[in-house]
């Protein structure tokens, strides 16, 4: 039975209380450069939670602090009860990892690359084997046993990198952006597959930049920008609470200065970027800014509901991280 | 001290790595073996043969006889120094193979103990090859030479640690070649591999006697003709010496490259 998340008229056994993964005051500095200041979170069983940022937020360097590769200057971090990075070896039996690169073994089949990684926690060479099929058939590589790593795909590789992360039959998935790189058939067979994995229970952290990702997948995501959580909540809520509920896009050469002479009379907030002008406006307003619109036959506009990304670039800005 | 300096952990979790790399070596066992072979026999019997025609005894025996026990030790370094670092480099830094076995259960120590032992058994594996030759044709005096199994293993331990040292420091595969230039190739041309240490100057005599090298064919040379080494417990003691610190050393400077 999967749980959505913390629900407080939910009568909650007493093990399932106990957070999966609690994170709290979490500093990381690099060269007198603190890339993490002050992080916290807390995930409940069941839940999957998103960490996004522009590059750079410190999204993987709070991976690493959670699986105990890196120990942080300053925080409390416990995982599926384990003090890390003290314990984190023991808490690791129970957590798979795909990381952000893959990292499958080339000089293995894909079998070998399930088979070897199942001894690293532990598991005998036949409890795994027996348990290769169903992983197989979850990452739709059925019939892949003996094939060479050099021959799959990168669709297949991240597939088999989540089926290796499943050897251990974890609690905890920590997914560090599991569809980057992708073509968009195979983001959303990895979707469909981590949808299944919450269904059976399993709680998923993950960290992306893709916004309709963290929309179709979290229940609950933190905004990291420069090393702090700027905003947290479900992604309606974040959308209610965080922007205006409708957008206008308003594109052509002059956008930008129409944005800036009879713009700010019309709508809340204007953010220009190029030749587009976004306009971020109340249900109320949408009407007359059409209107006005429609005078100027040099300027096309796009109307819609604000979503994710219109909160994430007001909130961590426009311009390039990189 | 630094945290980095903390001493080596050891748990079973280290076996599952070094099962990792015999996995792969399995695979192509025996090209590698080959492969391993073709070079000393090559400098074995070219120089045993064309140089040694031209020389009296060398250290008692026939010229081949003497260079034989010397190859056993420089293809044992050799092994152990390439496994450690052009293979372990691979593994660490461009497949990324340490990353993800450190996402299991298994800490940064076991990864680098389980490569250190793998390095160094098949360096073993590489000794035992060319011993096993030399037996073959009869450059072998005695089942004393069984003695030389333990102690090819104490050097792939030796110089699989001092290897993990340069791959711990590198920035790319075109760093080794200064451990080579720098350390690898004088060792063998000083440590009495294809010559007796006592034809050096004194001065450079006594550098030499204190190379792990020069160690390692101390030992190996006189169980091969059937003799036991003296000062086996010195060389013994040296080689030990090295391959801990130079493992400890190793490990520190691990921890600080990945555990960032």
């Amino acid at each position: 039975m999967a749980s959505l998340g913390p629900s407080p008229d939910r009568i909650v056994p007493p093990q399932e209380a106990i957070p999966v993964l609690s994170v709290s005051g979490l500093r990381k500095s690099y060269a007198g450069h603190e890339v993490v200041s002050g992080v916290g979170f807390t995930l409940a069983r069941g839940e999957c939670y998103g960490l996004l940022g522009p590059n750079g937020a410190g999204k993987t360097t709070t991976l690493r602090c959670c699986l105990g590769l890196t120990t942080p200057d300053a925080g409390v971090i416990r995982l599926l009860n384990e003090p890390v990075p003290a314990r984190a070896r023991e808490a690791r039996m129970r957590v798979g990892v795909v990381p952000q690169f893959d990292n499958l073994d080339p000089d293995f089949s894909v079998a070998e690359n399930l088979q070897v990684f199942g001894r690293y926690f532990g598991i005998s060479d036949a409890e795994t084997r027996r348990r290769i099929p169903d992983l197989l058939e979850f990452a739709g590589l059925t019939g892949k046993e003996t094939a060479r790593l050099a021959t799959l795909s990168g669709g297949m590789k991240r597939r088999l990198t989540l089926a290796r992360a499943l050897v251990n039959d974890p609690d905890l998935l920590l997914l560090d952006e599991p569809t980057t790189g992708l073509d968009p058939q195979a983001r959303h067979l990895i979707w469909e597959r981590l949808k299944r994995l919450l269904q059976q229970g399993k709680t998923i952290l993950l960290t992306t930049h893709f916004m309709d990702e963290a929309e179709r997948l979290c229940h609950r995501l933190a905004i990291l920008d420069a090393g702090r959580i700027v905003a947290e909540g479900g992604p309606r809520e974040l959308i209610a609470g965080q922007i205006e509920p409708q957008v206008i896009e308003v594109y052509g050469e002059d956008a930008a200065s129409w944005a800036g002479a009879e713009g700010p009379s019309l709508a809340r907030r204007i953010e220009v970027s190029g030749e587009t002008a976004f306009c971020y406006v109340d249900v109320g307003e949408v009407a007359p800014l059409l209107a006005q619109l429609a005078r100027r036959p040099t300027l096309r506009t796009l109307h819609r509901p604000a979503n994710l990304e219109d909160v994430f670039l007001k909130l961590t800005g426009r311009e390039l991280r990189d | 001290m630094h945290p980095h300096f903390a001493l080596p952990s050891f748990s079973w979790r280290a076996i599952a790595v070094w099962r990792r790399n015999f996995l792969v070596w399995r695979k192509m066992a025996i090209p590698s073996v080959l492969g391993n072979l073709a070079d000393p026999m090559i400098y074995l019997f070219g120089l045993g043969y064309g140089l040694g025609s031209l020389l009296p005894e060398v250290g008692g025996v026939t010229y081949i006889v003497f260079l034989a026990s010397g190859t056993v030790c420089a293809s044992t370094m050799n092994a152990a120094s390439f496994e450690a670092l052009y293979s372990g480099f691979s593994r660490m830094h461009v497949q990324k193979t340490w990353e993800a076995i450190l996402n299991a259960p298994v800490n940064l120590d076991d990864v680098l103990a389980g490569e250190w032992l793998w390095a160094a058994s098949k360096a073993t594996l590489s000794g035992l090859a060319i011993m096993l030759v030399i037996g073959l044709l009869g450059f072998i005096a005695s089942p004393l030479a069984l003695w030389a199994i333990p102690v090819v293993f104490l050097v792939g331990l030796s110089f699989g640690a001092l290897g993990l040292i340069v791959t711990a420091l590198a920035p790319s595969y075109d760093f080794f070649m200064y451990y080579f230039t720098l350390f690898l190739t004088p060792m063998v041309l000083l440590c009495g591999v294809f010559f007796p240490v006592e034809q050096l100057p004194p001065l450079l005599q006594s550098v030499a006697g204190q190379l792990p090298l020069a160690h390692a064919v101390r030992l190996v040379r006189p169980l091969l003709l059937g003799e036991w080494p003296a000062d086996a417990g010195q060389h013994l003691a040296a080689l030990l010496l090295i391959a801990l610190a130079a493992y400890w050393l190793a490990l520190a400077l691990t921890r600080r490259r990945l555990l960032k």
